[in-house]
């Protein structure tokens, strides 16, 4: 038996892919997109939908005496307190860089991990840290606050007391 | 002879025929058993049944490749070892690792050996792409098997990195929240920018890691996860095509004249087939010449077995004595338990990512991200850029290859101490415009100033030489030398705060 159409080919040759088969192709693409959407598909269990939310609220109760740009920092916790002549303030110790727990000193905050700097207000003085640490909701009066780690304030933002 | 008579003496030749039909083919001491040998056996066969006398040489590979594995291995057989003991929930982790420590009978020297094996591991990886750049094993036909190379460092740097976590001690808990926030660190743009709100790559990537919106049990078991499972399969599916394609591509790397050079063999040595083969394959039709032996007889090579498979065997107990001999002289290290109020001063990482950890220090995306990217994409282009063919397989591309490497390395070393210098003792853009935008720190700052310098200096070589190999040379040599700089730096010369000490005695006491 010889090919009867088209030239003739040498054993050799390669064979011809029919590039217009059109149905073979859609198949094959079909198939090629229906696996990389189930790739993607299966990235959406390990996205948790339900997350852990312990309350972000918590109570505090101020030393009798907080001497102004003294810090006072509740144990066990990322906030640190200030009080001066206007008022009482909350500021997140969490760093605004890397999440690391920056610690009060008497210029303002260090960072243990990539040396940001802050002054007491949360502006960033040094160091790698895209924002200020945020000021904190807090209530109360006297000696006694609820401070929310779930909502800010804007800076400047002083509770009388 | 009777039945009986028969069934005895089958009895007693059980062991020896036991032997010999393991060997499948008889023992290997001719040409012909000794290819059997090899193609006759799934583990050994990923080899030819001969090996260049080039390939041999121990200036050739230096045994870093097979160092790799064998490191791997062994982190592999304790890692599973450890798995009889480890708990990888918050609560229980840190006391299982103590448990391993001071209760579980040799715990403490298995993992001590695992810990060290991962070191191990990550220094021969390093060389090893090293030597293959030097070399210019990346060349055609190897083009792909570098990208193969590549994707193996960074799956070898995330076992390092997920293994250091699973104590869940200080450092581990910090280690996680700073790798987290890495992964949230573009938000560093889209926040500048502000469109978070509409598009957050960065918070999918830290939810995806953590499982969660804080560090907690759902990171750990994650990480754990990809620790003892993902990554050591995807590891185990790269090495295979790594291997299997370096035989593919033709063997090791070989310079036009290995033939000469390899020398005249050794009179125990049979350079060819002093057997006739008794079997041929008819596969000529679909070999397209890139396989080492087609168009050639066997000259200059000598049989795998033994010549390679003994060489591969020093390689791999010369590692396990280093490894066990490590573990015995170090232990690794358990700080205290995490605590999520107070991180360590200094939290240092792992000593391979303190590099990474100087350049997060001027900006968290382009630290972590960004410079990363762009080193791993430049490292992933050479191949397809450089496509020279005179010196492969010549240490530095022969001739005046060696100087300019030097020279590359003194432009290397010195830009990257000057622009620290001058940060350490200038500070940068925030101290001396606190109002100025973060885009602009983000986008200038000292590891994209010192990444700029190396790439201008590779432009400029390749300009200078007329040759995309010198560019790549310089360019490979440049961030070899800034990865020792910044690696250097943050293992001793940064202290509490990350602040620049000359020595640790100077650190402030409290």
């Amino acid at each position: 038996m010889t090919l009867q159409s088209g030239p003739q080919r040498s054993r050799l040759d390669p064979e011809p892919v029919p590039r217009r088969d059109l149905l073979g192709l859609g198949a094959l693409w079909a198939s090629a997109s229906a696996m990389l959407l189930a790739v993607v598909g299966m990235l959406r269990l390990p996205k948790a939908a339900v997350l852990a939310s312990p309350s972000k609220k918590f109570r505090v109760t101020l030393p009798e005496t907080l001497a102004v740009g003294e810090a006072f920092v509740p144990p066990g916790r990322a906030v640190a307190f200030y009080r001066d002549t206007e008022g009482v303030y909350a500021v997140s110790t969490i760093c605004t860089h890397l999440g690391c727990v920056v610690k009060p000193n008497a210029e303002g905050f260090e960072c243990p991990c990539h040396g940001s700097r802050f002054t007491h207000d949360g502006t960033v003085a040094k160091g790698p840290a895209p924002r200020p640490l945020p000021w904190l909701k807090i209530t109360g009066k006297e000696n006694q606050f609820v401070v929310d780690e779930g909502s800010t304030v804007p800076q400047g933002t002083k509770v009388n007391a | 002879m009777t039945a009986m008579e028969q069934f005895v003496a089958n009895l007693r030749a059980a062991p020896s025929r036991i032997v010999e039909t393991a060997f499948r083919s008889g023992k290997p001491e001719t040409d012909r058993t000794r290819s059997t040998f090899v193609f006759g056996n799934v583990f050994l066969h990923l080899h030819s049944v001969r090996t260049h006398r080039w390939s041999l040489r121990w200036t050739t590979t230096m045994g870093l490749g097979i160092a790799s594995l064998a490191a791997f291995l062994i982190t592999l057989v304790t890692g599973v070892l450890l798995m009889f003991y480890y708990k990888p929930f918050t609560e229980v982790a840190y006391d299982s690792i103590k448990d391993i420590h001071f209760v579980v009978p040799t715990g403490r020297f298995i993992r001590n050996i695992h810990r060290w094996a991962a070191n191990v591991m990550v220094v021969c990886v390093i060389l090893h792409m090293a030597r293959a750049f030097y070399t210019g094993a990346y060349r055609k036909p190897r083009e792909f098997n570098w990208l193969i190379g590549m994707g193996l460092l960074v799956v070898t740097l995330g076992l390092s990195f997920t293994g250091y976590l699973l104590p869940w001690d200080q450092l581990a808990y910090w280690a996680i929240t700073i790798g987290a926030n890495i992964a949230q660190s573009p938000r560093e743009v889209t926040d500048a920018l502000n469109i978070t709100e509409y598009f957050d790559p960065g918070g999918f990537q830290r939810l995806l890691l953590l499982g969660s919106d804080m560090v907690g049990p759902e990171a750990l078991i994650r990480f754990y996860l990809l620790h003892v499972m993902i990554l050591p399969l995807v590891l185990g599916g790269l090495m295979a095509v790594h291997f299997w394609r370096i035989r593919k591509d033709g063997g090791l790397v070989k310079p036009a004249d290995a033939d000469q050079r390899a020398g005249t063999t050794e009179e125990t040595v049979y350079p060819v087939f002093t057997d006739a083969p008794n079997r041929t394959y008819h596969l000529a039709a679909i070999v397209k010449g890139r396989t080492s032996q087609v168009g050639r007889g066997p000259e200059n090579t000598v049989p795998s077995m033994p010549h390679l498979f003994y060489a591969e065997l020093g390689v791999l107990m010369l590692t396990t004595l280093v490894c066990v001999l490590l573990g015995l002289i170090s232990d690794a290290p358990l700080k205290e338990l995490a605590n999520p109020a107070v991180p360590e001063n200094p939290a240092k990482a792992p000593w391979y990512f303190l590099g990474l950890q100087e350049l997060v220090a001027f900006s968290a995306f382009m630290g972590g991200i960004g410079i990363p990217s762009i080193v791993l994409i430049g490292l992933g282009l050479i191949p397809y850029l450089d496509r020279e063919k005179a010196g492969t397989g010549e240490w530095f591309g022969g001739p005046g290859g060696w100087s300019l490497v030097k020279q590359a390395m003194i432009v290397g070393f010195l830009s990257s101490l000057a622009i620290e210098a001058f940060v350490i003792h200038y500070g940068w853009l925030r101290e001396w415009f606190p109002n100025i935008p973060q885009l602009f720190i983000t986008a200038l700052n000292p590891g994209t100033m010192i990444t700029a310098v190396y790439g201008a200096y590779s432009v400029w070589l390749v300009r200078k030489y007329a040759s995309a190999r010198a560019g790549a040379m310089g360019l490979f040599t440049c961030f070899l030398c800034g990865f020792l700089v910044l690696t250097v730096i943050g293992t001793y010369f940064r202290g509490p705060n990350w602040v620049f000490y000359w020595s640790p005695s100077e650190w402030p006491k409290h």
